[in-house]
């Protein structure tokens, strides 16, 4: 099911299901995809309340409008507008860098972090390419390192609708707006992420060909207290390729906060 | 019609390798050329560029990026060699990719210096580029028209303000005190052209009176022509031709398979030029969400790059020179002949009034390169400045 909610002169389409302790689902920069399964998985032990983030699916994209800061104050908009306490701040890939931005500044109505394969540092060096090009590789290649199963990741355009068709065009070119340059992170994260002041559970698919080796590691390493749970026969979107193992380690975390 | 001869100083000893490859741009490697012929193949074509003056035609220049198809990096530093080997042609720079350039009042000191240098003689093209020059400029794809039209009121207004600094502070650019020096001959600013290829481009120039070019392709020539003359009607002014060029592939010779024969082999530049890496193509936010749609449902489109009368594109790969030259993207044969291809064409798209003439594409010897030149200047060019609106276009 979704809604439309009106935030900060955004209209965001938010998918929602389930019942329990709120959580907040940033989704990919692929988009949310919620045909995958993977809110019902979330959805057992959480009311999952996942936005299109601004320009993805049918959420509007104003023309002042441009960075993942505005994303990450909007969405903490949202949590005001909508008075989450204690709820969960989830996000994957492109949503783990929101979650993250959103963690650094206030976390006051959150009880714990989930970040999956989050993108949004810079680890490595200049030469080093910490985040792979996803733009300047074949499609086949980026579903190759982005799956474990490849087959799971493709899509058969042609049966889609024009209008779903379009959403997608639409999704693309706004992750381009918000992570081309510099290339799907921000240079000054990393140097912030002292301050996320709540429990931390950093998440990743054993196959995730996306992110450098020690990107997780450097996650862990930033983060205090940070734990780090890796999902088998998963690549870079464990919610999608294994969503029950996935919502499992969700709520082992979550089922312990306070 | 004014004629503008040009060439983009093409590498093409690398053209096989990239072929090969899969891709003469953005990711061949460098080590396929070899810096010492292309300094002699640099100079070579500046020879054929200087030509022009004495063989009575204009100049322009155009550059791209991290390819094998093109050598000029810069054109204003092209046409800096070109103005001082030439008195007489004017010297279109076709253009500046300004949404990739991330300093637009050095675009317009250089434009501005090139006007003084030239005594007046150049034209400036403010352009969009192609989608794979993205990659080498790493510039962002999406909102870049909107960069594209900021870069574009900066510049002018840099060009034309004699009373600065003035400041500027806007989305993407930002200074304090633009205050140019030299500042152009021609005043407020040279004439200013665009690209394009599409209805939209058509009507965003004729909104500020800009010069329209499109290459190659009759097909999505006219669509856009007719776009803007419609709005610049609406707007209360009449658009001649003076306002529209296309750019064309032409060999002539003194026999029509000497004209054919020299065609033929410029065109191997269209059958090169457009093979990139398919991810380079079509980075997200450079084509709307209308053509990305399209492009979604049916697969990468089979290339744009050349499109016959109807707008459909053709195999640029193994077209023929007879089938180029069904699509208007080539003009071939005897001076007469070509003449009359090029006033057929004029009349077809209601008067246009500037010519591209698209002369070396790598492959041709510098000496049928310069004959093509002298032949065109000679026998041609005078004609097509006769060229007059065609009555068709006039009663519309």
């Amino acid at each position: 099911m979704s809604r439309s909610i009106a935030v900060a002169g955004v209209t965001l389409e938010v998918e929602e299901a389930g019942q329990g302790r709120d959580l907040l689902f940033l989704h990919p920069g692929e988009g949310s995809q919620p045909a995958r399964g993977w809110i019902e998985a979330l959805a057992r032990d959480h009311h999952v309340i996942a936005p299109h983030h601004p320009g993805f699916g049918n959420s509007s994209l104003p023309d002042w409008f441009g960075t993942a800061d505005d994303i990450a104050y909007l969405y903490l908009d949202l949590a005001r507008q909508l008075d989450l306490q204690r709820a969960v701040l989830a996000g994957a890939d492109f949503g783990g860098w929101i979650a993250a931005e959103m963690a650094v500044r206030n976390t006051s109505r959150f009880a714990g972090l989930v970040l999956s394969a989050p993108l949004g540092i810079k680890v490595g060096g200049v030469l080093d390419r910490d985040i792979a090009d996803m733009h300047g590789i074949p499609r086949a290649d980026f579903l190759r390192l982005a799956w474990a199963d490849p087959a799971k990741g493709e899509v058969d355009y042609a049966s889609l609708p024009d209008t779903e068709l379009a959403a997608i065009a639409r999704g693309r070119e706004s992750l381009a707006l918000f992570g081309w340059k510099p290339y799907m992170h921000n240079p000054r994260l990393k140097r912030w992420l002292h301050r996320i002041d709540i429990p931390t559970q950093l998440i990743w698919g054993d196959s995730d060909g996306i992110v450098s080796s020690g990107y997780s590691e450097a996650w862990r390493a930033e983060i205090p207290g940070a734990a780090l749970t890796i999902i088998p026969q998963a690549g870079h979107y464990p919610h999608w390729e294994n969503p029950e193992e996935f919502a499992d380690a969700v709520t082992d975390f979550t089922s312990k906060l306070r | 019609m004014r004629t503008w001869y040009f060439s983009e100083m093409a590498y093409h000893p690398a053209w096989e390798k990239g072929l090969a490859r899969g891709s003469l741009r953005v990711n061949f490697p460098s080590e396929n050329i070899d810096p010492e012929v292309a300094g002699k193949l640099l100079n070579r074509y500046l020879d054929e560029f200087a030509l022009c003056d004495e063989a009575g035609i204009d100049i322009m220049v155009n550059e791209h990026h991290s390819t094998a198809t093109c050598m000029t990096v810069s054109v204003p530093m092209a046409l800096a060699v070109i103005a001082r080997e030439t008195k007489k042609s004017r010297l279109l720079s076709l253009g500046n990719p300004i949404a990739n350039r991330p300093d637009p009042v050095r675009v317009a000191e250089e434009m501005a210096w090139l006007d003084c240098l030239s005594g007046g003689r150049l034209e400036m093209g403010l352009v969009k580029g192609a989608p794979y020059e993205i990659a080498p400029a790493n510039s962002n794809p999406a909102r870049l028209m909107r960069r594209y039209w900021e870069a574009h009121d900066l510049i002018l207004k840099a060009l034309s303000t004699t009373t600065g600094p003035f400041n500027w502070e806007g989305e993407y650019y930002h200074y304090r005190n633009v205050n140019i020096w030299p500042r152009p001959i021609q005043q407020p600013t040279p004439p200013v052209w665009m690209t394009g290829m599409s209805v939209d481009t058509g009507t965003m120039a004729a909104e500020r009176g800009h010069v329209v070019g499109t290459l190659l392709s009759g097909g999505t020539a006219k669509p856009m022509y007719d776009a803007y003359r419609k709005r610049a009607r609406e707007l209360g002014w009449e658009a001649g031709p003076d306002r529209f060029a296309y750019a064309a592939i032409i060999g002539v010779g003194h026999t029509t398979d000497e004209g054919l024969r020299r065609a033929d082999i410029i065109a191997d530049y269209v059958r090169t030029a457009p093979v990139v890496a398919e991810p380079f193509t079509n980075p997200p936010g450079y084509n709307s969400i209308a053509a990305n749609t399209m492009i979604l449902k049916g697969g990468p489109r089979a290339n744009r790059f050349v499109t016959d009368r109807n707008g459909e594109p053709i195999n640029h790969r193994t077209a023929s020179v007879q089938q180029f030259m069904d699509t208007e993207t080539v003009f071939a044969g005897t001076p007469d002949e070509v003449f009359e291809q090029i006033k057929t064409f004029n009349a077809r798209m209601g008067g246009v009034g500037h010519l591209l003439f698209f002369g070396q594409g790598g492959l041709l010897t510098h000496q049928d390169a310069m004959e093509n030149i002298r032949l065109f200047g000679k026998d041609v060019a005078p004609r097509l400045l006769e060229l007059n609106v065609p009555a068709r276009a006039a009663a519309e």
